[in-house]
Parts: structure tokens; C-alpha cells; sequence
């Protein structure tokens, strides 16, 4: 078994683009990452794609083909949908194509179209990645689901609304010079706190904005790779994935994401590593508590002692554990269907050198991804890691 | 129409809530054909508990369009023993604190319907 190389990647700006199609988006993203890795349209054998809304957001189903031809690319493509880990899903089916010898030439990618919508239709497009009858009739909303999580991790473990500002202060902090970066600018404590209720304990700073925008990603065999002569030093060596009861009522617990432990443990295992030796991760911090749950689950942390990682600096640009060096969901932005790829784009550049926060992590050789799908039944975990 | 979820809202909104339970007693809610926690397809209606207590609860203040004009409200996950529930508490946002015990009804009319809970 052959580990897939990231020949290139791409990523649109993310952000307020009301009048830009996910067909444009994706065009601009997949473009750049065909450019990036010097392949030729005409090699690639596939496209992965990532998408959640497009049939509410832009009556648009059946987006793969649409994507395919929007790049140039004359070959057979499937949209791939696991709520906000629909292109998480998308890359580990493009690297089990790449390792089982179907394909030697793969497009992954995403793209999500959300700000053409108000706050509420997009609040009603969101919920429906929990559970129809039982959650969203209720009145559960996406943040009302992560709230509760929140609520019961403060009642079983501690922690506070001050201990998720530090979260939000972090990972804005490391979006300022992230050109595709939604909000390049830094905030406070107080800012976060400060800010209006949308599902208490959380608050608008603990939210990742509503964001359009598009990633993609070339993933080439090694042999490919070799015979063109590609600078693709940067390998997926592990992919994992997990699933959990789609409703959190059906939960074992409500502050426990199994679904990533099991992700992580498959991907680590895959890839030969332990936590200790990851430098940097990018992980699904659709709010300030899932960033928490993410490390937990993945076991960079035990339960509980999660919320303070960004308090105590632990997981800061210069501490033991970066993470989220390209701003995170909550200040890189959150085009959902494109999440999962952007962080395999983010890491391979922070990888590479050619990350605006590589200066943080210049000896970094280890990265992981960790991507989830609504409360987390869904989660795919990838590591990346330099194979010169 | 929802087979399965309607007769459950029939039931509870007149006092006869039930859960499904598999041989091994986890409870699930319909509809179903297999138990999600342990894959056995034996499962009979079994009476839900008087009282369920709140396991975590948030005031929601940015709704669906659907809650428009409720919020903020407060939705909950509940402990009824073998099976918990997902509701709106009908209690004021200040009121309300984990552990609280609640008993469950419905609320809203025809499509909208779905769980409530309210204090006990
Ligand atoms: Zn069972």
C-alpha cells in the first residue's frame, strides 16, 4: 500500500460572496490546485466532492458533474455528503482509491453557497444535519445542539464561557495574515464574552460565521508523481472515520464524541503514529466546545482537561500542540462542504513551509485533520505527514 | 404524516407515552425495526416514566423560522431512564437547572408538533 501525495492544493477566499455559484467557487479553488501541483487536467481520473446544502442553498443536486466540467476535467464525479464532514468523507474515498491502485490522479475538494441565504433559512439549513423528527421539531437549532454539549461538559467536568473566549481569541488570533481568511483580525476575551447569546452557554464568538467558499486538493500516487517529476512531498499516510447515533438523546453521553476517538484511533494506527508525535492539527471547531471535544476525543487530552488547552497555551501558535494555525471554522470560516479539504490544504501548506504561520512550526514533519458532521455522528481524521 | 412518530405524539399527548424497548431493556423511539444500541429486532412498546430529570438544557435565542416568534426558549435533553428525550421546557429561562425533573407532553398543532417537557 502506497500512501496518496498532495500534488497541490487550493482554496477561494472564505467569506460573504452572495452572488458567487459553488460551480464559480469551485472553479477558482479546483483551478488553483491543478495549477499548484503542475498536473494536467486531462490526467485526472476522478473528482471527490464535498457538499451539504446546495439543494436548499441553490436548488442544485447531482453537483458532481457540474464541479467536474467547472475545472475542465473530463472524468467521473460523485458529490459526497456527511453534513459539515462531507469532504473529510470525500478525501478518505479519494485516498483508498489512490492506495487500493484504482486512480493515480484524484480531485478532492468541496464548496459551500450559505450567505445568499438570511440568518435564518441558513439556521433551518443547518439543522437539518441533526435528527428531523426528534431534534429539529423540538426547537434544536446547530448551535442549541453544541450548547447542550457545552452545558452538560461545564456540569460533568467544569469550565467556563471564559475558558471558550480564550478559543475564539486563539484561533482569531492565527487567522490575521490567512489570506482566505473570513476574519483576519484579532479579538479579545471581552469581545467574545461580550457578545449576544445564540445558544447560551454560547455566544456569537463562539460560533464560526456563516461563510461561501470552496477548497480542493490533487492527490497523485507515488509512482505518478515520481514519472512527472512533481514536488509532493507531503503525504496522507493515515485516514480514519467514525460514526456515532445521529441524535443526541441516543448518545451514551452528551460531553463524549466517540465517533473522533474511533476516527483518530484508525487514522493514528493507519499511519503508525501516537499523539505524541503530531505537530500541528486542524481541527473542527464549528464552535469554541467542539474544538475541546475534537482534542479530547482524538486523546491529545483527557476528558475534562481539554477547555483549558488555549487558556494555558498549550495549543497556541508557540505552544506544545498548535492548532488551528489557519484561523480555525471559527475565524478561517465555515463553507461547509468545503471544510474538510481546506484543512487538508492548510496542512499541507503549514507542512510545505508556505503557510502564513509556517514560522511557528518550521521543524513541524506530522499533521492531523479532524473533521466532523453535525453533533459528530459523523468524523473523519487524516495525518499528514513529509515523505521526501 | 409520519408513521410511527405520529402514534408516539398520539400517545403522549393523551397521557399514554411509550418507548420502544428491545429484549435486553434500551430504549428507543419510533419509528424503528431494530434496537440502535444492541441490533435486536424484538421490540415492544413499554410504558415511558412518569418523570425524566434534564441531563442539559440551552436557551435558544437565534430560532428556525419555525420558532420565530418563541424564542428565546429553552430546548433539553431529558433522562427517562432507558430512553431520553429531546423538548422545548415550557418554564420561564431563569427557572430552569440540570437535574430538574420534568414530565413530557406535546406541544404545537399538526406538522409542528413535538416533545415538550414540563416542570414537575
Ligand atoms: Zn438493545
Amino acid at each position: 500500500m502506497i500512501d496518496p501525495r498532495v500534488a497541490g492544493v487550493g482554496l477561494t477566499h472564505f467569506g460573504s460572496h452572495p452572488a458567487r455559484t459553488s460551480r464559480d467557487l469551485f472553479a477558482e479553488a479546483g483551478l488553483a490546485a491543478l495549477d499548484d501541483a503542475g498536473v494536467d487536467p486531462a490526467d485526472v481520473e476522478g473528482v471527490f466532492y464535498g457538499n451539504f446544502m446546495g439543494e436548499i442553498a441553490e436548488h442544485q443536486g447531482h453537483q458532481g458533474p457540474l464541479m467536474a466540467e467547472a475545472i475542465g476535467v473530463d472524468a467521473p464525479a460523485t458529490r459526497y455528503e456527511s453534513a459539515c464532514a462531507s469532504s473529510g468523507a470525500a478525501l478518505r474515498q479519494a485516498v483508498q482509491n489512490v492506495r487500493n491502485g484504482e486512480a493515480d490522479v484524484l480531485v478532492v475538494g468541496g464548496a459551500e453557497r450559505m450567505t445568499n441565504l438570511d440568518t435564518a433559512e441558513t439556521t433551518e439549513a443547518l439543522a437539518i444535519a441533526a435528527d428531523d423528527l426528534y431534534e429539529v421539531r423540538a426547537g434544536l437549532t446547530f448551535p442549541g445542539a453544541y450548547a447542550l454539549m457545552a452545558a452538560a461538559y461545564f456540569d460533568e467536568y467544569g469550565g467556563e464561557r471564559e475558558d471558550l473566549a480564550e478559543i475564539a481569541v486563539k484561533n482569531h488570533a492565527n487567522a490575521v495574515g490567512n489570506e482566505h481568511a473570513q476574519f483576519q483580525r484579532e479579538i479579545t476575551v471581552e469581545d467574545a464574552l461580550d457578545a449576544p447569546m445564540v445558544a447560551d452557554p454560547l455566544g456569537l464568538y463562539d460560533a464560526c460565521p456563516i461563510t461561501d467558499g470552496a477548497s480542493a486538493a490533487v492527490l497523485v500516487s507515488e509512482s505518478y508523481a515520481d514519472e512527472h517529476d512533481l514536488d509532493a512531498g507531503v503525504a496522507v499516510t493515515g485516514t480514519g472515520q467514525g460514526g456515532d447515533k445521529m441524535a443526541l438523546h441516543d448518545r451514551d453521553a452528551l460531553a463524549h464524541t466517540p465517533a473522533a476517538s474511533d476516527a483518530a484511533d484508525e487514522a493514528f494506527a493507519d499511519a503508525g503514529i501516537g499523539t505524541e508525535d503530531v505537530d500541528v492539527a486542524e481541527v473542527h471547531d464549528c464552535f469554541t466546545i467542539a474544538e475541546v471535544l475534537a482534542l479530547e476525543g482524538m486523546g491529545f487530552f483527557d476528558a475534562g482537561e481539554g477547555i483549558r488547552a488555549a487558556a494555558e497555551g498549550v495549543t497556541t501558535r508557540d505552544g506544545d500542540l498548535p492548532v488551528n494555525l489557519s484561523g480555525g471554522l471559527k475565524a478561517k470560516g465555515h463553507p461547509v462542504g468545503a471544510t474538510g479539504v481546506s484543512q487538508l490544504a492548510e496542512l499541507t501548506k503549514l507542512l510545505r513551509g508556505d503557510h502564513h504561520n509556517s514560522e511557528h512550526v518550521s521543524d513541524a514533519r506530522v499533521g492531523v485533520a479532524h473533521n466532523a458532521g453535525g453533533t459528530v455522528a459523523s468524523a473523519t481524521v487524516h495525518v499528514l505527514e513529509i515523505q521526501e | 404524516m409520519n408513521d410511527g412518530h405520529d402514534e408516539f405524539l398520539d400517545a403522549l399527548e393523551s397521557g399514554d407515552g411509550y418507548y420502544l424497548e428491545c429484549t435486553d431493556g434500551h430504549g428507543s423511539l419510533p419509528p424503528r425495526v431494530v434496537c440502535p444500541h444492541c441490533g435486536d429486532r424484538d421490540l415492544t412498546e413499554t410504558a415511558l416514566p412518569d418523570t425524566g430529570s434534564i441531563d442539559s438544557y440551552t436557551v435558544v435565542h437565534v430560532p428556525t423560522p419555525a420558532f420565530a416568534d418563541e424564542a428565546p426558549y429553552v430546548t433539553a435533553v431529558a433522562d427517562f431512564g432507558p430512553v431520553r428525550l429531546t423538548g422545548r421546557v415550557l418554564a420561564d429561562e431563569e427557572s430552569v437547572e440540570i437535574g430538574d425533573e420534568v414530565s413530557a407532553s406535546v406541544g404545537g398543532a399538526d406538522e409542528s408538533r413535538s416533545v415538550v417537557f414540563e416542570p414537575r
